[in-house]
């Protein structure tokens, strides 16, 4: 119960805030739409709706990652963290507030961009509900990796950080944007040890129903979901012991 | 009975000791007053006896329950108001109000009468729908006051409670502690003479970790032979030999 308290009252901190509304839906709704639009005139494989749509739903959720850390960062340099440790909360209601309520957000986002996408002519089948709930997996990652940098950075680093470095990491190492061998095989080598392509990748397998495909992609990224979750719960807990 | 009790408390950061073996013990329903410069361990002290810092040797006994062995206890009967505002500030006072019922288990019904309680002793309906990020810091500082109470604590800690407020700010402020004067026993750290002075039954001074004096404001000018406060402390401070 007290988790829960806790966890709206994180939701309604990162939803009313209206930069976190507009880059968290706004942004991603109007790339896929200019990126549709310049797809229409000058055709692209890789900018084609069944597969330009997974890779912004997942570009997407970087901004996720910038939420949760900026929320964290400010609650410690507000002291509501060093308000809220003298409470009866435990560890687990912390890290389980934060983290849970931005899991419908990642939903909500995703179902927002599938929508424009079938307005832009996306086939309607049951394999989007696949890929919006194949959200979830690729969501506790970023989500997690906000929480660990939340427990690390103050709020400038962290807009400079998340709100720089990892959008444009998680932009140019995932493939949504040009196909990463053009870069060269060394280029490809480092963004396939990364997960970002790997969830773009098992998105696209979702949306194609080809479910096989998927199984390559779907282990970097629950492996790399569990290894940032458990370093940012010890990160989050030496912090809070720091206090 | 003691509300506060602490025996040889002590912190030490790698070579540097932040409280040296505090002894010090504050009765129930006394308002205590910390006073030190920067780095004279204030707001550490504070931090062990709120659970926030663990000791490096020592104990205290806040309300009975040792902060070292029974934090769940200390918990229970504590309430803090940090040195920042710590408020939620894209959530209404009210939100704010109740956020704090909600992480201390209340029931609804306890919610509203806690909600409705708080905001008559501290005036705060006309701001009840406001967030609190937009208010001002008089008014801030005010919420966080009323966030620490919620929990109806028998011990409530104040850091550097009108840091930064203007002189009007400061007077409300001033009032509101007064009026809990004996209802909760009360530890107010601050760098203000005159607060000390003015809210005080008994003040003690730190410099470097050590607490160097306990007294009420007219033993430590009658100890100093000073006819103003500040001017005690200044001589306090200035011949203590650490």
């Amino acid at each position: 119960m007290r988790m829960f308290t806790f966890a709206k009252r994180c939701a309604n901190e990162i939803l009313r805030d209206p930069l976190n509304l507009m880059f968290g839906l706004g942004f991603p709704i109007v790339l896929l739409l200019l990126l549709s639009a310049i797809q229409a005139n000058v055709p692209v494989k890789l900018f084609e709706i069944e597969s330009l749509t997974p890779g912004i739903t997942v570009f997407g959720l970087s901004f996720l990652t910038l939420f949760s850390a900026t929320l964290i960062a400010k609650d410690r340099e507000s002291s509501l963290l060093q308000r809220l440790y003298t409470t009866p909360l435990k560890s687990s209601d912390y890290i389980l507030g934060y983290m849970l309520p931005i899991i419908p957000i990642a939903i909500a986002q995703s179902a927002m961009c599938y929508l424009i996408a079938i307005a832009l002519g996306l086939p309607i089948t049951i394999n989007i509900i696949y890929a919006i709930l194949m959200i979830v997996p690729i969501a506790v990652f970023y989500v997690a990796l906000g929480l660990l940098c939340g427990s690390v950075f103050n709020v400038k680093q962290v807009g400079g950080i998340c709100g720089a470095l990892l959008t444009n990491l998680s932009a140019w190492l995932s493939g949504v944007w040009f196909d990463l061998e053009l870069v060269g095989s060394t280029f490809g080598k480092i963004a396939n040890v990364l997960p970002f392509v790997h969830a773009v990748e098992l998105e696209r397998a979702m949306i194609k129903g080809n479910f096989p495909e998927s199984l390559p992609h779907i282990y970097p990224v629950l492996g790399y979901a569990i290894v940032i979750m458990v370093g940012a719960i010890l990160l989050f807990l030496g912090q809070a012991k720091k206090q | 009975m003691e509300a506060i009790n602490t025996i040889n408390l002590t912190k030490k950061y790698k070579d540097l000791v932040a409280v040296d073996q505090l002894n010090l013990q504050i009765e129930q329903g006394e308002l205590f007053s910390l006073l030190g410069v920067n780095g004279a361990g204030k707001t550490t002290t504070i931090k062990m006896l709120s659970c926030l810092t663990k000791p490096t040797s020592g104990d205290a006994f806040v309300g009975g329950a040792s902060v070292v062995r029974d934090e769940l206890n200390v918990k229970r009967v504590i309430g803090v108001s940090p040195q920042e505002t710590a408020v939620a500030p894209n959530l209404s006072v009210k939100e704010n109000l109740e956020l704090m019922c909600g992480i201390h288990g209340f029931s609804k019904k306890k919610h509203q009468a806690k909600i409705k309680e708080l905001s008559e002793q501290f005036n705060l309906y006309d701001i009840l729908s406001k967030k609190a990020g937009k208010l001002s810091g008089g008014w801030q500082r005010r919420v966080s006051i009323a966030m620490a109470l919620i929990s109806e604590p028998s011990i409530l800690f104040l850091d550097e409670p009108t840091l930064g407020l203007d002189v009007i700010a400061r007077s409300e402020l001033w009032d509101i502690i007064r009026a809990l004067k004996g209802k909760v026993t009360i530890i107010l750290t601050t760098h203000y003479m005159e607060e000390a002075e003015a809210l005080s039954d008994r003040i003690g001074i730190m410099k470097s970790g050590k607490l160097l004096v306990i007294g009420t404001a007219n033993k430590l000018m009658e100890m100093t032979a000073t006819d103003k406060f500040e001017n005690a402390f200044i001589s306090i401070v200035k011949e203590a030999r650490i």
